[in-house]
């Protein structure tokens, strides 16, 4: 079977952001594969910039890190400069620059999502070539090919918080049952005007789609449990 | 960018240049955050500029200072950059030889309550008033504006408002002189 333990960290990846009214909600598995095996099950693909914007990062594990990392670096002394928090535009334009300038070496494609006090709550998608586009949903990683008609119908303005991050779960538990480079349990991070919220959903609890088995016991509990009583001599 | 204008006293070729670090400030700005640049950041660049001048001891400061008004985000804005390099937010300012006698004149003011369109005739009155007629030169008038009737854009004052406002200005003088 050929594991390929050398191939890079790859996060096959589904990425989700959606606007609701008020803020916004990102979504993400958790899955990293190196080729077939899975090198993280429970990573967390939701990352930090500012105090009011995160990005799902997908593709290349490495790429994306070290995306996020420079861009957290500049939007820290810009908002230093400005004196105020960063827009959301400003971050996902500073992500653009590194992605489109640098498009033949990286391979990440990213979900910028945040709140800020002139725009209220923005998604931005920023695929592969480097280009920005303002979204009121994005979502991204090869688990989003099975997403793309569910959204078109599932989607609709102006949700509550709580509507949207459902959809989210969904979404993102939906496109794991279907892809097998994403897996394990749903992040999401919901941001708005009062601040940032994480919430997590670990894989056994989400709902089971079309054909997926319940959860079977393991057969050593059988093994270990009712075993017949010691013989009394 | 449209949303900015400057205007400049002193030597006029030191001005240029100031002006001309301000369009690419500005410029650059825009092209690395891909928004306009908020005018408080770009206040704070030219001055850095202007300030930069003054460290070197081959470099000579620049001898003029500058009056940045822009309309961003946050609303209006009026910055002034003086040659030491240092820059403030005011709600009125004044730089050149008559600094001191104009400064008087806008505390008079009422800022708050003003609409652009009667302060650009205010400060028509008030340029015309300092105008010593013995020792100052004549000079031609030439104003600018930001504001929601410009689009938020950094225009001349369009000819009417203008002729309105130097009208306004002699009438106002002559009603002085009569006293």
């Amino acid at each position: 079977m050929d594991l390929n333990l050398d191939a890079p960290h790859s996060m096959g990846t589904t990425i989700i952001g959606v606007t609701y009214n008020g803020g916004v909600v990102l979504g993400a598995d958790s899955r990293t594969s190196t080729g077939m095996y899975v090198a993280n099950r429970a990573s967390d693909k939701i990352t930090q910039l500012t105090d009011n914007v995160y990005v799902c990062r997908s593709g290349s594990a490495a790429d994306s890190q070290v995306v996020s990392d420079y861009v957290r670096y500049f939007l820290h002394q810009h908002t230093i400069q400005l004196g105020q928090p960063a827009t959301v535009k400003v971050s996902a334009n500073l992500i653009r620059m590194l992605a489109y300038n640098n498009k033949n070496m990286l391979q990440t494609g990213l979900i910028v999502g945040g709140w800020d006090k002139y725009e209220g709550g923005k998604i931005y998608g920023i695929p592969l070539g480097g280009t920005v586009v303002e979204q009121p949903f994005a979502i991204g990683g090869s688990g989003s090919s099975y997403l793309y008609g569910f959204f078109d119908q599932a989607w609709k303005e102006n949700m509550t918080k709580e509507e949207a991050e459902q959809l989210v779960v969904k979404a993102v538990s939906l496109a794991i049952a279907r892809d097998g480079a994403s897996g394990g349990v749903v992040r999401t991070v919901i941001i708005n005007e009062e601040g940032v919220t994480r919430n997590f959903y670990p894989g056994d609890q989400l709902q089971l789609w079309h054909e997926e088995l319940e959860p079977q016991n393991s057969l050593l509990d059988i093994l270990n449990a009712a075993g017949p009583e010691p013989m009394a001599m | 960018h449209r949303h900015a204008g400057m205007a400049v006293a002193g030597l006029a070729a030191d001005g240029r240049q100031i002006v001309a670090r301000g369009k690419s400030e500005a410029r650059s700005y825009e092209s690395v955050y891909g928004e306009a640049v908020p005018v408080k950041e770009l206040s704070e660049r030219v001055a850095s500029y202007v300030h930069l001048c003054t460290l070197y001891w081959w470099l000579r400061p620049f001898g003029c200072g500058v009056i940045l008004g822009g309309y961003d985000r946050d609303g209006p804005q009026l910055y002034l950059i003086e040659p030491s390099g240092i820059s403030y937010r005011y709600f009125g300012a004044a730089i050149g030889k008559g600094k001191q006698a104009a400064k008087t004149e806008i505390e008079k003011l009422k800022l708050s309550e003003m609409t652009c369109r009667e302060g650009v005739i205010e400060v028509a009155k008030i340029i015309y008033k300092l105008h010593d007629e013995a020792k100052d030169k004549a000079f031609e008038l030439e104003m600018s504006w930001i504001c929601e009737e410009s689009k938020r854009e950094h225009q001349k004052v369009p000819e009417d408002l203008l002729e309105e406002a130097k009208t306004a200005a002699k009438v106002a003088l002559e009603e002085m002189d009569a006293d």
